[in-house]
């Protein structure tokens, strides 16, 4: 009896120390947490309060919100002066769906060859594709210029989706390689064993597993996609430009005036959508994907 | 980004892939190999070709125009005339700093010209990316294993993090040159009077933080989907050995989330030696900010072949920054960890 | 498996490539002018395309409308660039490269004219092409002018004006040494006395020539070749950087483009200011500008009076490539109508190019700061005119920072810019 009073206080010691210990942890963590937060938000939170400032206190400098209005967001979609914003989020929504499925799906297949398979001139294909991200960028632009005035691509979805493509793919395919390396082979060939054909298996067993690398890598595609503003300023149309460029175009009321206010409304336009689209995906597709996982 | 995982099979740290044949080959292997090899080329086709397509024809006719003179002025006429082929002219420029004399021949580039900030932008394009890399490092990992950990609002974090990438590079620019102004937020809030964008270090570091803060979550989003990649039950097991929470670090997560981790220090690297936007909108390249790809892109408007030159000597020194990568901090993603028990100790 | 042979075919690229120097395009540019080739669709009409960078205030479109009620068979599309003159500069390049024949007419900036000229990419316009220049101010036509003759028509101009405090200055200075002078009213006044736009860009350019120009300099001669190591070009820069290190001019401004200046002096906080004339429209009516009732205008300062401003503004130019040039010359020529040109004026505050509209009354009614334009424009001097004008800004822009910056004498400055422009333009 009295031993084990003892050792249920021992067991209590032990626990309050390891429940203090869990504790000071988790404060840490709110306390990282928060630091994060505000070096991340601090600029963005700039941004949303001047896409709020009136035009004639662009340079108001009070933290808080002063002179709020809506009109750098009317002005952001108003199409009566040539803005084409509004179509711009579209193209750029299509074009950086495209990409991002296209080159997941491409990308795919290579890093399954690359990790998977053995075959002569790997090393090659691996340096041929890492080379593709060397060459300024800045540079690329007078050739291919030159490549789809001849083939006559210039302003089309294609000029803009495939170059966006070829800038992802090398991210895209060292990535998984390097994920799909990691993952537990073992339980595909036993799915095989089980009468899967090497098909189903990668589907239903590896695809699953690997989803958290292959929707890390689908922001990562999404968001290079959607910032690119070199080739579309140059390559893209009045109809098919995206959003960086529309917002280079924006311009203020007079000549030599920057439109600050409708710049960072165009900003807190396109990027808040965009967080709040990769959350809401995150969730369907991860629950999705693992949901399948168990069977 | 993805959240908690399903059932995770248990996984040894020590193997990676599949065990890979290395033994003594007998014939059937060899057949093995080219099955394989023609089931890779199919998989490769679709990559091969998109990046010969946009990228690898301009980078050809790029290097075939470094060769060729850039167009010279007829004095008569006062048109441009093609300059015809010019050897290597154009990298012996740029390397010896040798700008074209008045009277033919050259002469050492005086300050003011382009040529006279090769090396000057080489040394800015590399503290630029040493700095930025290791800063966006060492954050991107910090985040990533808070964002790993379970606690209430890691949602909110995660989103957090997403926005300064999200935030299109042509307003993220803008911003910060907005922030940066001589009376703007940052010198109100911290009530200096810092020439941000006028003097030499100060706008060194408005560079360097701006890159900093727009990049670090491609680095934390990188290594979180690393992180997610470890079983829980490799720390379970650890902590019941009793490691504390440093050797949890050391020889668990490192060594497993090294893999992408290079993958993403490799990325960062490459694109930070062609950082452009950034210094061209903050300084226009004053203050020692001129970045080998703004020193491009200001060569364009004064002579394409030129510039093609100067985009391949970058090239090859990026060529050379990641042959040392994965030569010597193995960043090698087919490394055969499980054959030749070399990769991950 | 550490070797890094994967890296191999990179460099094995570079290899082919020298084997391959047949395909890829070849020497860039040459020049094309005169020849048969030009001379094919001058008397082509049909529709055909404006491109301008982003129409601000909404003048081109509703001109572009009249003109296609007008024309139903020469029908224009407007394309539009974007808002960056970088980038509108890059665009043409390209599609002049690629002889796009649908810019047919571009609207070109002042300081690019010369540059396409050489290329041959402008159509002269002259003979059968010509424009009629009779009424337009004289160094708008210098502008739109290379080697004697008109490739662009002028369109529109601007030219820097100073702006100062009336309840401060009692009468506006007339010349620099004046100008300084009043510096002490700044002071007294614990505000900064003056700021044009320092920063390393075409802004500084700008604001370097007018003090080079001012004072009887200039940074190329007649022939195009650079001409900086001269006592009037030393006093001039001189003076910004004397005013930089004594504090008349705020270190910050060393900082500054147009829209930070601006900002200083709305807020109270400068003298004088030197500035295009769209900052009279915001400082009279942005709710935080504190120097609404307060704004004085007159021409920038020089050595014994009105000093020479850049030039800037816009031309209309006919691509070579166009293949309807006769609907492109028409077009050009209703964009100088007297009619079209008091339309951008009034909506879109571009400063005229015909001489007369200054002293129209309705417009002086409207714009206040057209008489001291007009000093300003017909003082002008153009930026350097010259095919290599990226290579000249550029000199001018890094070797003046630096003497402002206090990093070089300005004798060594002017010598460096003068160095640098020689070997650009020898490069033939």
């Amino acid at each position: 009896m009295s031993t084990g009073t003892a050792l249920r206080a021992e067991q209590d010691r032990g626990r309050k120390a390891s429940q203090n210990r869990e504790k000071w942890a988790q404060g840490r963590t709110y306390i990282s947490a928060a630091v994060i937060l505000i070096w991340c938000l601090a600029p963005a939170y700039w941004m949303v309060v001047t896409a709020f400032r009136e035009v004639g206190f662009t340079y108001d400098t009070s933290l808080l919100p002063t002179h709020v209005t809506l009109d750098n967001f009317i002005t952001a979609f108003d199409t009566s002066f040539g803005n084409r914003f509004g179509q711009a989020l579209i193209n750029s929504i299509f074009i950086g769906v495209t990409v991002t499925v296209i080159s997941l799906l491409i990308g795919v297949f290579a890093a399954y060859a690359l990790a998977r398979l053995n075959f002569r001139f790997k090393y090659l294909v691996l340096g041929f594709i890492l080379g593709a991200s060397m060459f300024p960028g800045v540079a690329l632009i007078t050739p291919l210029f030159q490549l789809f005035t001849n083939i006559g691509w210039m302003g089309t979805y294609q000029a803009l989706i495939i170059p966006n493509i070829s800038f992802v793919l090398p991210l895209t395919v060292y990535t998984m390689t390097s994920f799909f390396r990691e993952m537990p082979w073992e339980l595909e060939e036993s799915a095989r064993v089980d009468g899967c054909t090497q098909g189903q298996a990668f589907r239903k067993v590896i695809m699953p597993l690997a989803a958290p690398a292959i929707f890390t890598t689908a922001i990562l595609a999404f968001i290079s996609s959607w910032n690119e503003f070199l080739i579309a300023s140059q390559l893209s149309s009045d109809a098919t430009q995206p959003v960086t460029v529309a917002i280079a175009s924006f311009a203020g009321a007079q000549p030599n005036q920057i439109p600050y206010t409708a710049i960072m409304a165009a900003g807190t336009i396109v990027t808040i959508p965009l967080v709040i689209l990769v959350l809401v995906f995150q969730r369907k597709i991860v629950a999705g994907l693992t949901a399948g996982a168990v069977k | 980004m993805a959240t908690e995982l399903g059932p995770t099979p248990v996984k040894s740290p020590a193997s990676g892939g599949t065990p890979v044949h290395h033994g003594p080959k007998g014939v059937g292997e060899d057949n093995k190999i080219l099955s394989q090899g023609k089931w890779a080329s199919w998989l490769l086709a679709p990559t091969v070709i998109a990046l010969a397509m946009v990228i690898v024809y301009p980078i050809i006719s790029a290097i075939v125009m470094s060769f060729q003179k850039d167009a010279g002025l007829d004095p008569v006429t006062g048109l441009f005339t093609a300059g015809g082929p010019a050897g290597v002219q154009n990298y012996v420029n740029w390397i010896a700093q040798q700008c074209a004399a008045p009277g033919g021949g050259t002469v050492a580039c005086p300050p003011g010209t382009l040529g006279a900030q090769f090396w000057s932008a080489t040394a800015t394009t590399f503290l630029f990316t040493v700095i930025t890399v290791t800063f966006e490092t060492i954050l991107g990992f910090w985040m990533a294993m808070i964002m790993a950990r379970t606690f209430k609002g890691r949602s909110l974090v995660r989103a957090a993090v997403l926005v300064p990438w999200a935030i299109p590079t042509a307003v993220t620019a803008q911003l910060w040159l907005f922030i940066f102004a001589f009376e703007g937020i940052a010198n109100n809030l911290f009530n200096a009077s810092i020439l941000w964008t006028g003097s030499e270090w100060p706008a060194k570091w408005a560079v360097i933080i701006a890159d900093t803060w727009k990049t670090t979550p491609f680095m934390a989003l990188l290594i979180l989907a690393g992180l997610q990649m470890i079983p829980a039950e490799v720390y379970e097991a650890a902590k019941v050995d009793g490691a504390t929470a440093w050797q949890r670090f050391r020889l668990i997560t490192l060594p497993l989330v090294k893999p992408a981790l290079m993958v993403a220090v490799l990325f960062r690297t490459l694109d930070a030696l062609r950082m452009f936007d950034l210094p061209y909108i903050l300084t226009g390249g004053a203050n020692n900010t001129t970045t080998l790809s703004i020193l491009v892109i200001n060569q364009i408007r004064q002579g394409f072949n030129a510039a093609a030159a100067l985009s391949t000597i970058t090239f090859i020194i990026i060529f050379i920054v990641a042959f040392i990568f994965v030569r010597f901090l193995g960043a090698n993603v087919v490394e055969q960890s499980g054959a030749t028990g070399k990769g991950k100790k | 498996m550490k070797s890094p042979k994967f890296l191999l075919p990179a460099a094995a690229a570079g290899v082919l490539a020298l084997t391959l120097s047949a395909c890829g395009g070849g020497g860039g540019t040459t020049g094309g002018g005169g020849g048969g080739d030009a001379e094919q669709g001058l008397d082509g009409r049909g529709p055909i395309t404006y491109v301008q960078g982003k129409d601000n205030s909404n003048v081109v479109r509703p001109l572009v409308e009249k003109w296609n009620a007008a024309h139903p068979n020469e029908k224009v599309t407007f394309k539009e660039q974007t808002d960056q003159a970088d980038q509108q500069h890059d665009d043409l390049v390209q599609n002049y490269q690629a002889k796009n024949a649908n810019y047919d007419v571009a609207s070109v900036d002042v300081v690019w004219t010369a540059e396409f000229a050489a290329k041959g990419w402008l159509q002269p316009l002259k003979d059968k092409m010509a424009v009629d220049t009779a009424g337009m101010l004289a160094p708008t036509v210098e502008a739109g002018s290379y080697k004697g003759t008109l490739y662009a028509a002028p369109v529109s101009s601007d030219g820097g004006i100073l702006y100062y405090r009336k309840d401060l200055v009692p009468t506006a200075p007339t010349t620099w040494a004046e100008m300084m002078e009043m510096c002490s009213i700044a002071k007294a006044n614990n505000i900064g006395c003056y700021s044009g736009q320092y920063k390393q860009y075409e802004g500084l350019t700008v604001n370097a020539s007018e003090a080079i120009n001012s004072f009887g300099g200039s940074v190329l001669d007649k022939d195009g070749k650079p001409s900086l190591n001269t006592p009037e070009a030393k006093e001039g820069l001189e003076n910004l950087v004397k005013a930089f290190a004594d504090g008349n001019i705020p270190k910050e401004a060393i900082t500054y483009q147009e829209e930070e200046s601006r900002r200083a002096f709305q807020d109270g906080n400068l003298l004088f200011h030197r500035n295009w004339p769209y900052v009279y429209n915001l400082a009279t009516t942005e709710g935080s500008s504190k120097v609404k009732d307060v704004l004085g205008m007159t021409a920038l300062p020089g050595k014994d009076g009105p000093g020479a401003s850049s030039l800037g503004g816009h031309s209309a130019a006919i691509s070579v490539y166009s293949k309807n040039k006769a609907t492109a010359h028409d077009f050009v020529k209703f964009l100088v109508e007297e009619e079209q040109q008091k339309f951008f004026a009034t909506q879109g505050s571009l400063a005229p190019v015909l001489g007369d509209l200054y002293e129209d009354k309705e417009l002086v009614a409207k714009l206040p700061y057209l008489p001291v334009l007009k000093t300003s424009i017909e003082n002008a001097v153009p930026r350097p005119v010259t095919p290599f004008y990226p290579a000249v800004t550029q000199a001018i822009q890094e070797n003046s920072y630096a003497a402002l910056k206090g990093e070089k004498s300005v004798e060594q400055a002017l010598s460096d810019m003068q160095k640098s422009i020689e070997t650009a333009g020898a490069g033939s």
